[in-house]
C-alpha cells in the first residue's frame, strides 16, 4: 500500500479552487463497475447541491475493453440552469482521473488525461491482464513500475492502493473500494457521510460495499494505518517438514551436506531444488540430485566459477531439480492425491462445515503416458511397435472426467500415485535421465571454453514444459535453439545470442519468432 | 428481456407537468414521445439506441394505458416501413435505430416514405456510432437525409433541447409532410441531467380507429405517375413548408454578440464542444455566454440560405464545425455565398481535419487556430503566439501499457466454438473465415484470430457466396442469432440452399441479440408476455431446404463441436453444412441465475454452485489453455517459487463454471491441472452421508501415504 505526492501541499488543495468546474475521468475496463461508479458520483454531487453531467460510451467496449466514464460537476447557484458542460475528457483539462487497474492509469497518462498542474490521480495497483498479456509461452505480464513512474511525473498527486484487493477482502467489487478511494483522497468538496449515503441509497449489497469503501477511503486516506493493517495477514516462516524419524533424519542429512558442500551463494537455490526433488520422489533421491549438483559445483570451482558467483551451479540447482521431477502421471496423481490438496481447494472455494463439495479432473492420457509409467522394457515394446500402439492407444485415449473425491477414483488415483516406487525402472525415467544426461554433458562440455555460453546451456531447460504436443512443441524448442550451439561458440557474445534465442522462443507458440533469430544466426 | 432493466427507471415516464425529469438522454426521449402523444413506436436495437428500445419494452405497461402501440421490429428496414400507418392517418410514429449501419438496411422503406410523404408525424430518431468507442465504419447519416429529403435535426446535447427537439420534430413533419430524422450522438443519448416534464399525452386517433375506417390516397403511393409528382411536390411544397417553420420557430439559435467580425456556425450535436473550447480559450462560460457570435444549427438538413447569410454577411471570416465527411454543409454554404456574391472567408475542414471525431483536443486547437487567423485580439498572448510545445516529461508508455479491446466475456458460450474452430484448423489447415456482426466477431482478436471479413449485419453467411467452387478447402462463415433473423436466413441461408452452397455456416445461437444488450429474438428461449419466442433456428433453416444440419444444445462440448466442424468440412455431401451451436449468454444467464441462486442457498434448498480451479503444482506455466480461452476469469499469476520463471495459470473468483476450460484441456489434450469444484450449498442427509464415507476412507489413505515419507508445507515448523 502506497501513497505518493508530487506535491505535499497539494492535499489542501480542492479542485474547486482552481476551477470552477469539476471534471472528473474514470478509466476502468469493461465488467469492472465504471457504471456504478459513475452513477454514485452523479448522486453525491446532487446530494451536496451540485449540478452533475455524466457521460459514457456504453456500447461494444463494454465487453471487458477499456472503458471511459465521465463527470463534470458544477454548484447549482453557478450553473443558474443547465451549465454548457462537456461530454467528453480533455487531455490537459482533467482534475481527476480514477484509474481501477494499474494500465488503465497508464492509460489515462498516455491520453493526456494526467497533468502536473491539476490531476489528482487515483489508481487501483492491481492488475486485470490483457489477452496478449496471458497468451504468452514466457511470461507476457506488463511491468507496473514504469506506469508508477510515469504516474508520478504526470500527476499533481498520485495516490494509490490494491483497491481489488481490499474489495474482495470486504465481499464486494473494486466500484466500491475506489467509491472509498475518492472520499478518502479528499479532492471533491463533500462530505465523508454523504458519500456514504450515496451507497445507503443504493440496492443491493449494502453492507459489503460501506466496508469496501471505508477500507478504500482508509487505505488512500490514512495509508499508514491501512497497511500496518494488511501487514499482519502476510504469512512468514519457514516451510516445514514432517514425516517418518528416519526420513527426517536422512532429509536433515541432505540439508547439512548443502551447507558443507556448497557455497552461500547457491545454497537457497539447492535448498529449494532439493525439496521438489524429494517431494517428488524420495529422500534417496534428493541424494542424487545433490550428487549431479555437486558434480556441476566442481566443473564451475574449476572454469573460474568464483568471480562469475557460481552462476552455473545455481542455474543447475533450479533446472536440474525441474528436469529431475518431471511432470508425469505419477506426479500428477500423488498430487491431485494429497490431503492438503483438498484442503487448498476447500479455502479458496469458501467451503464450510455446512457444505459439502465434489471435485471434478479433466484428464486425457494416452498411450505415451500410460507406457510412460510402466517398466521401461514393457513400455518400450508397445511404443516400438506402431500397431500395436495405435490399438492400445485407441482404449485409453479419451477426455476422462473423474470425480476424485469419490472412493472409486480416488484409488485409482491413489494407486497411480503410489507408482511413485517403481518409478525409477520406468520408461520415462529412463527418457528423462537420459534427456537431463545429454544436456548437461551439454553443458559440461561447453564451460571449459565459455562460462557464459554454458550457464545459457543450462537455461535453455526453462523452454521444456506442459504436457503431450505442447511438451513436444517444448522440446522441439530446446532442440532448435540448442541447435544453434555449434555455430556460436568461439563468438564473443555467443551467450547474449543464445539467450536471445531463448526468449525468442518463449515469445510464441509455435517458435516462429524463433525460427526468425535461427536464420539471422546463419548468416552471421 | 435486456442486460439492463428500466424496470425503475421507467417510473419517471409516468410524471406530469412542472415535475423534473432525472436520467438519461434515451429516457428522456421516450418521456419525450409520451408527451406528443405518440400513436406507435417501433425499432431495431443496436448501440447507442438500443437502451430506448429496452427502456420501451420495460414501459409496456405505461404504453398501454395510453394506447401506445409498441414493436421490437424484425430489422431497420421493418421499423422504417413501420412509419407507413402515418402515411395517410394523422397518427404520430416513432422509430428508432442505430445509424449508418440501421440507417442503410432502412433506406429503401425511407425513400418511399419520404417520396409518398406523412400526414401524421414521422419521427425517425438515430443513435450514431461515430467517434470513440464505435463498433462500425465511420460514415453521416446526413446523407440519407439529402438523398431521400428527410429533414435533420441535430440539437444542442442536453436533455432540454433534446426533449424540444422531438416535440418539434412531430410539428415540422406534420407541417411539411415530410418524415423527420432527429441525430442523437452515442454521449447524448447516455448523458445524465434533467427537464421539466409535461403531461402524457394520448393520440388523438388510435391505430384501431384507423384500421376500423380505411383510408386511400393513390396519390401518396409511390408509383408512376405519383412518384413524379412526389419529386416536384418535395421542391415547390414540403421544403417551403420546412423552411418557414424552422424559421419561424426559431429552430435554429444564434448566441453571443451581434456584431463581429468573426462568427462561428455549427451543428447543435457540437455546441458543447465549442463552447468548452471557447471557455477554455476565456470566451465562453458555464452559463452560455460567448464572447464570439455563433449560430447553432439545431437544423442541419435543410439548411436555411437567409439566416446563414444574414449571419455571415458582414464577417470577414465564418467557421463551420461540421464532424465527419463529407462536409456536405460546408459545400452547400460556400455554394450559398458564392452565389449569394459575399466574400466572407469561409473556413471548416481546414482548420479542422478532414476526417475522424473532434474531440476536445481538435477542438481546442481549430478554433484557437481559427480565431489566431481572423480574431487575434479575442485571444490571450498566450493563445495567440503560443511557445513551442514543451518536451514531454511524462516517460513514454507505449511500449508498456497493453491494449485492450473488447473480447468475449466470462464464461461466454461463443469462447468454445473458436476454440473448437482453432483446433479443427489445426487438423485441417487455415480456412478462409467469414465473418459476421455481432459478439462473435471478438473471434478477430487474440487469441483466436479467426475471421477474415465482415459484410454486415447478418451478412457472414452471404460474404462467403462468392467461395462456392471446386477447391481442397471449404469456406467458413459465422452469423449470429440476431443477424440470422434480421435477414440471415434469406440472404445467407436461403441463397447458400438455392446456389447449392458447398461451404460450412455455422449459426452462434445465444438466445438473445447479445451483442446490442441480450434483448428477446424469435429463438430467445425465455417467456416473453408481449412476444412470440421459441422458434428453432434449425426448423428454419429446414423449411428453406437446408438438409445437412447438426444442432449443438451446449457449445462448451468443445470435442463435440470439433468433430462436427470436421465432418462438414470433409465430408462428401454437398450443399450447405448448417452447424447451430446454442448455449445461452452468459451474462443474460447470470442476471437471471444468480438471485434465484442466491435465494434458494437462503432458503436453505440444496444448490450446487461450480468453479474451476487451476492446481498451480501442476501447471507449468506454458499457457496454451490462455490462447484457447481469453477468459476474463482466467488469468496468470507469479508464484512465489524459485524454481518457476514463468506465471502459472489461475482462475479469480468470478469464474462461472461455465467448463470451456476443462473441455478445452480435454479436447485439445492440454495438461490435467484444471478441476470443477462443484460446492453443495443445503446439503440432503445423503450428500452429508456420502461425504463422511468418502472423507473417512480417503482421509485414511491419505494419512496412511503421508506416514511414510516427507511432506512439506508452508509455517508447519
Amino acid at each position: 500500500m502506497t501513497m505518493t505526492e508530487t506535491d505535499p501541499g497539494a492535499a489542501a488543495g480542492l479542485a474547486t479552487d482552481r476551477d470552477e468546474v469539476i471534471k472528473l475521468a474514470i478509466l476502468a475496463v469493461g465488467g469492472q463497475g465504471g457504471g456504478v461508479i459513475t452513477d454514485w458520483i452523479v448522486d453525491v454531487a446532487e446530494r451536496n447541491g451540485w449540478y452533475a453531467q455524466a457521460t459514457s460510451v456504453p456500447g461494444v467496449a463494454q465487453r471487458t475493453g477499456a472503458t471511459i466514464y465521465y463527470v463534470e460537476m458544477v454548484r447549482e447557484d453557478e450553473a443558474g440552469g443547465t451549465p454548457v458542460l462537456a461530454l467528453m475528457p480533455s487531455p490537459g483539462d482533467v482534475d481527476i482521473v480514477l484509474a481501477a487497474e494499474m494500465m488503465e492509469a497508464g492509460r489515462a497518462i498516455q491520453r493526456g488525461f494526467v497533468t502536473p498542474d491539476r490531476t489528482t490521480l487515483i489508481a487501483s495497483t492491481d492488475r486485470t491482464l490483457a489477452v496478449i498479456e496471458k497468451i504468452v509461452p514466457g511470461s507476457g505480464i506488463a511491468e507496473s513500475d514504469p506506469v508508477a513512474d510515469a504516474a508520478l511525473a504526470a500527476s499533481r498527486r498520485f495516490l494509490s492502493a490494491d483497491l481489488d484487493r481490499l474489495a474482495k477482502q470486504n465481499g464486494s467489487v473494486i466500484s466500491a473500494s475506489l467509491f472509498g478511494a475518492l472520499a478518502g483522497a479528499r479532492v471533491l468538496p463533500f462530505a465523508p457521510d454523504t458519500f456514504e449515503e450515496t451507497i445507503k441509497a443504493g440496492g443491493r449489497g449494502i453492507e459489503a460495499s460501506l466496508r469496501a469503501f471505508r477500507a478504500g477511503a482508509e487505505a488512500i486516506g490514512n495509508p499508514a494505518a491501512a497497511a500496518s493493517l494488511t501487514r499482519s495477514d502476510v504469512r512468514s516462516g519457514d516451510k516445514g517438514v514432517v514425516g517418518p524419524e528416519k526420513e527426517r533424519r536422512a532429509w536433515g542429512g541432505l540439508l547439512e551436506r548443502i551447507e558443507r558442500e556448497f557455497p552461500a551463494a547457491a545454497r537457497p537455490m539447492l535448498r529449494a531444488g532439493l525439496e521438489k526433488v524429494v517431494d517428488f520422489q524420495d529422500v534417496g533421491y534428493g541424494g542424487e540430485y545433490l550428487d549431479r549438483l555437486k558434480a556441476q559445483y566442481d566443473r564451475d570451482s574449476a572454469s573460474g566459477g568464483v568471480e562469475k558467483g557460481f552462476r552455473f551451479t545455481v542455474e543447475s540447482a533450479k533446472y536440474v531439480a525441474n528436469a529431475m521431477a518431471y511432470d508425469d502421471v505419477v506426479r500428477v496423481a500423488d498430487l491431485k492425491t494429497r490431503a492438503s490438496r483438498f484442503r487448498r481447494i476447500e479455502t479458496q472455494m469458501g467451503v464450510g462445515d455446512r457444505n459439502v463439495m465434489h471435485v471434478t479432473e479433466f484428464m486425457h492420457p494416452r498411450i505415451e503416458e500410460v507406457c510412460g509409467t510402466m517398466p521401461a522394457g514393457l513400455g518400450n515394446f508397445i511404443v516400438t511397435r506402431p500397431g500395436l500402439r495405435r490399438t492400445l492407444d485407441r482404449l485409453v485415449n479419451r477426455g476422462r472426467h473423474v470425480r476424485t473425491d469419490t472412493i472409486r477414483w480416488f484409488l485409482a488415483l491413489y494407486f497411480v500415485g503410489g507408482l511413485r516406487r517403481i518409478r525409477r525402472r520406468s520408461l520415462r525415467h529412463r527418457t528423462e535421465t537420459a534427456h537431463l544426461e545429454d544436456w548437461l554433458s551439454l553443458a559440461n562440455a561447453t564451460i571449459p571454453e565459455d562460462y557464459d555460453l554454458a550457464v545459457e546451456v543450462i537455461r535453455c531447460r526453462r523452454l521444456i514444459k506442459g504436457y503431450s504436443d505442447t511438451h513436444a512443441r517444448g522440446e522441439s524448442k530446446f532442440d532448435r535453439v540448442l541447435s544453434a550451439l555449434p555455430v556460436l561458440k568461439g563468438r564473443d557474445d555467443a551467450a547474449e545470442w543464445l539467450h536471445r534465442l531463448i526468449e525468442a522462443a518463449l515469445k510464441d507458440e509455435k517458435g516462429e519468432m524463433l525460427d526468425g533469430a535461427l536464420k539471422t544466426i546463419r548468416t552471421l | 428481456m435486456a442486460e439492463r432493466s428500466f424496470a425503475k427507471e421507467v417510473e419517471q415516464l409516468r410524471i406530469g407537468a412542472g415535475e423534473e425529469f432525472r436520467g438519461e438522454g434515451i429516457l428522456a426521449v421516450t418521456k419525450a414521445l409520451l408527451e406528443c402523444g405518440v400513436g406507435y413506436v417501433g425499432g431495431y436495437q443496436g448501440a447507442p439506441i438500443s437502451h430506448l428500445m429496452d427502456v420501451l419494452a420495460d414501459a409496456q405497461d405505461i404504453l398501454g394505458e395510453l394506447g401506445v402501440h409498441f414493436e421490437a421490429s424484425a430489422s431497420e428496414a421493418t421499423a422504417a416501413a413501420t412509419l407507413a400507418a402515418s402515411m395517410h392517418y394523422p397518427i404520430r410514429g416513432a422509430v428508432t435505430f442505430k445509424s449508418t449501419v440501421g440507417t442503410n438496411v432502412a433506406s429503401d422503406a425511407l425513400a418511399n416514405l419520404a417520396s409518398g410523404g406523412v400526414n401524421g408525424g414521422a419521427l425517425i430518431i438515430v443513435g450514431e456510432d461515430y467517434g470513440e468507442g464505435a463498433s462500425i465504419m465511420q460514415e453521416r447519416s446526413h446523407a440519407f437525409a439529402m438523398k431521400s429529403q428527410i429533414w435533420l435535426l441535430d440539437p444542442r446535447p442536453n436533455l432540454e433541447m433534446i426533449v424540444k427537439a422531438v416535440r418539434e420534430g412531430f410539428e415540422l413533419s406534420e407541417a411539411s409532410n415530410t418524415p423527420v430524422m432527429l441525430e442523437m450522438r452515442i454521449r447524448a443519448c447516455h448523458v445524465h441531467g434533467r427537464f421539466k416534464a409535461r403531461d402524457n399525452v394520448k393520440p388523438k386517433m388510435s391505430l384501431a380507429e384507423a384500421l376500423e375506417t380505411p383510408k386511400r390516397d393513390l396519390n401518396r403511393i409511390v408509383l408512376p405517375p405519383a412518384s413524379f409528382l412526389h419529386e416536384q411536390e418535395k421542391i415547390s411544397k414540403r421544403w417551403p413548408a420546412a423552411v418557414s417553420f424552422v424559421k419561424e420557430r426559431k429552430l435554429n439559435e444564434f448566441f453571443g454578440p451581434a456584431d463581429g467580425n468573426v462568427g462561428i456556425v455549427l451543428q447543435g450535436g457540437m455546441y458543447n464542444g465549442v463552447m468548452r473550447a471557447l471557455q477554455r480559450l476565456g470566451l465562453a462560460d458555464i452559463r452560455g455566454n460567448t464572447d464570439v457570435p455563433l449560430y447553432v444549427l439545431n437544423v442541419t438538413y435543410p439548411l436555411i440560405d437567409d439566416e446563414f447569410l444574414d449571419f455571415a454577411r458582414d464577417k470577414d471570416a465564418v467557421l463551420v464545425v461540421e464532424e465527419a465527411q463529407p462536409n456536405h454543409i460546408e459545400q452547400a454554404f460556400g455554394a450559398m455565398l458564392h452565389k449569394a456574391g459575399i466574400d466572407t472567408l469561409l473556413r471548416g475542414k481546414d482548420p479542422f481535419p478532414m476526417a475522424g471525431e473532434y474531440t476536445g483536443a481538435v477542438m481546442l486547437s481549430a478554433i484557437r487556430d481559427f480565431l489566431r487567423d481572423h480574431a487575434g485580439g479575442l485571444l490571450s498572448d498566450k493563445d495567440r503566439a503560443p511557445n513551442e510545445p514543451e518536451a514531454p516529461l511524462v516517460p513514454d508508455l507505449s511500449k508498456v501499457v497493453p491494449p485492450r479491446p473488447p473480447g468475449f466475456c466470462t464464461g461466454c458460450p461463443e469462447r468454445p466454438i473458436f476454440a473448437a474452430m482453432k483446433l479443427v484448423q489445426e487438423e485441417l489447415g487455415e480456412h478462409h473465415v467469414a465473418a459476421d456482426i455481432g459478439c462473435h466477431l471478438f473471434s478477430i482478436m487474440p487469441p483466436f484470430n479467426i475471421g477474415a471479413s465482415t459484410m454486415g449485419y447478418g451478412l457472414g453467411p452471404a460474404s462467403a457466396s462468392a467461395f462456392n467452387v471446386e477447391a481442397k478447402k471449404r469456406p467458413i462463415s459465422v452469423m449470429g442469432d440476431g443477424g440470422f433473423w434480421h435477414n440471415g436466413l434469406s440472404s445467407g441461408i436461403t441463397n447458400a440452399v438455392f446456389n447449392k452452397h458447398d461451404g460450412m455456416i455455422v449459426i452462434v445461437d445465444n438466445y438473445y441479440s447479445a451483442a446490442t444488450g441480450g434483448q428477446d429474438i424469435p429463438s430467445s428461449r425465455a417467456k416473453n408476455r408481449s412476444r412470440s419466442t421459441s422458434h428453432p433456428i434449425t426448423d428454419a433453416v429446414k423449411g428453406v431446404g437446408a438438409k445437412w444440419v447438426r444442432h449443438v444444445d451446449r457449445t462448451y462440448d468443445v470435442g463435440k463441436l470439433r468433430e462436427i466442424f470436421r465432418e462438414a468440412l470433409t465430408t462428401d455431401e454437398k450443399g450447405p453444412k448448417i452447424v447451430v451451436a446454442s448455449s445461452e449468454c452468459m451474462l443474460n444467464r447470470q442476471r437471471r441465475e444468480r438471485p434465484l441462486l442466491a435465494s434458494a442457498i437462503k432458503e436453505g434448498k440444496r444448490s450446487v454452485k461450480p468453479r474451476f480451479g487451476v492446481d498451480e503444482d501442476v501447471c507449468t506455466g506454458d499457457h496454451a489453455c490462455m490462447r484457447l480461452s481469453g477468459c476474463p476469469s482466467l488469468s496468470v499469476k507469479t508464484l512465489d517459487d524459485p524454481l518457476r520463471d514463468d506465471p502459472v495459470a489461475a482462475i479469480d473468483e468470478t469464474c462461472v463454471g461455465c467448463g470451456n476450460c476443462g473441455e478445452v484441456a480435454d479436447a485439445a489434450v492440454l495438461c490435467p491441472s484444471f478441476y470443477r469444484a462443484d460446492v453443495i450449498h443445503n446439503p440432503s442427509g445423503w450428500d452429508r452421508f456420502m461425504a463422511r464415507l468418502r472423507t473417512r476412507v480417503t482421509g485414511w489413505l491419505q494419512r496412511r501415504r503421508d506416514a511414510s515419507r516427507l511432506t512439506f508445507s508452508a509455517g508447519a515448523a
